[in-house]
């Protein structure tokens, strides 16, 4: 639609090409950026009415711009760079962390043709994308020359990639009923039937995986504020720390719109636009995840790789095959031959 | 976007020189003792290679899982005989105690 406007106005096809990409940059930056802010006060309120508080109520009706108010805050912060940090390693940290955490959105559905870049190996680059964070919490643990930070950055390296494996795996179950890696095509096959009906344990994967990768609780031994101070982030302040903080609502964000596109179905859904369809999936999600934060207790780290690798993983790799010999039955019954 | 939002905070933040302790290694109020990057605890090491054998798995199980419609009874065999050495080798590091946090 945009290709077929610009194009009327006599414009280049480079040109075409580099107007559109910056229309859906912009696009994907505003949504992040607004939703992000808003979930910053969504879970503190949240939060909040779980423990009978009342949560930010000050700053706008019933404390909505309390977020906007701590943003400007951060902005007017003066920025502390610890005389022992590993400086180059501290400056980058949160451009590090923060780039891939925009970069996922590429891939993301958010509508019929709504999708800025569908490419066909989707899902792999999402993966491939998300899993470089790890990279960046270990530059921010290691820069501050803070014990704590890297203690909490060795135990977040070690929680991260170990609950990536578990998330790739449930991730295939959907990708051999599918049979394709782009996100557009995941969305169509769920025409019918949406992917958490034919893959439950999938999913139920996806979500304690999904949970652990962008540190939330009871995964949260990144921050663990009663033992490491605040993890990796200890030493980072003003708009370094906002950063991190920003990119970990993003994360949160990514993740349950990728849960959306591949089990729930993606923009589809009757009466409503799509994209409305797209927001209200994405935010029930984002709502058990917090529902789950805050009720659950932060669990130790020798139990939580324990968990992982002798439960997680093979429930993972049992439902790999009986996904496959599921779709082996089924397309014997149907064809009456293998 | 990083950079614009460092580059506002540059503009905004008050700019006076660092003085005492603020610069110090925050470790709530008390003096930091002694080298911070120390070698680490081997089972890290560990989990890392564990987890490098089956992210390289996983590279393989893509294509199938992409083409597995496609492909006959004998590709899903020869996956499973494929997942089943890489389990055997999670079975022994299971045996040898790998996976504990020790």
């Amino acid at each position: 639609m945009l290709d077929a406007l610009l194009s009327s106005w006599g414009l280049p096809l480079w040109a075409v090409t580099t107007i559109r990409a910056l229309v859906y940059l912009l696009g994907v930056l505003a949504f992040v950026f607004l939703n992000a802010i808003y979930l910053i006060y969504l879970e503190r309120k949240i939060s909040a009415y779980m423990q009978q508080r009342l949560g930010p109520n000050r700053v706008g009706p019933r404390g909505i711009f309390q977020s906007v108010a701590d943003a400007i805050k951060l902005l007017c912060k003066e920025d502390i760079i610890p005389r022992e940090a590993d400086k180059w390693v501290f400056l980058v940290a949160p451009i590090v962390i923060f780039i891939p955490a925009i970069m996922v959105y590429a891939i993301i559905p958010f509508g019929p043709g709504m999708i800025a870049a569908d490419l066909n190996i989707g899902v792999f680059y999402f993966l491939a994308v998300a899993s470089t964070t790890t990279i960046a919490i270990l530059m921010g643990g290691w820069a501050g020359n803070n014990k704590y930070s890297l203690l909490g950055a060795m135990r977040t390296v070690a929680q991260m990639v170990s609950y990536e494996i578990p998330l790739v795996f449930s991730i295939l179950g959907v990708v051999m009923l599918v049979g394709s890696l782009k996100t557009s095509d995941i969305v169509a096959a769920q025409k019918e039937i949406w992917f958490i009906l034919l893959q439950p344990v999938a999913f139920l994967i996806y979500f304690i995986a999904a949970t652990a990768e962008v540190n939330r609780g009871p995964f949260d031994l990144v921050e663990g504020e009663q033992e490491i101070i605040a993890g990796p982030f200890t030493e980072f302040t003003a708009m370094r720390y906002a950063l991190f903080y920003l990119s970990e609502y993003t994360n949160l964000l990514s993740v349950s719109a990728l849960a959306v596109t591949l089990f729930l179905g993606g923009w589809q859904g009757p009466w409503l636009p799509p994209w409305l369809w797209f927001i209200i999936k994405v935010y029930i999600m984002i709502l058990l995840f917090m529902w789950v934060r805050w009720t659950f207790p932060r669990i130790r780290i020798d139990h939580l790789l324990q968990f992982n690798w002798k439960f997680l993983l093979p429930l993972s790799l049992v439902n790999i095959l009986g996904t496959g010999i599921g779709i082996k039955v089924y397309q014997a019954l149907m064809t009456g031959g293998w | 976007m990083a950079w614009a939002a460092l580059a506002v905070n540059w503009l905004l933040r008050p700019k006076r020189p660092q003085v005492g302790d603020q610069r110090e290694t925050y470790e709530c109020g008390l003096k930091t003792q002694g080298p911070t990057w120390v070698q680490f605890r081997i089972g890290y090491f560990l989990y890392a290679l564990i987890f490098l054998l089956f992210d390289v798995e996983t590279i393989f199980l893509y294509p199938w899982a992409v083409k597995f419609q496609v492909l006959g009874l004998f590709a899903f065999i020869e996956m499973l005989i494929f997942i089943g050495i890489l389990i055997l080798g999670l079975w022994y590091a299971w045996k040898e105690g790998g996976l504990e946090w020790l």
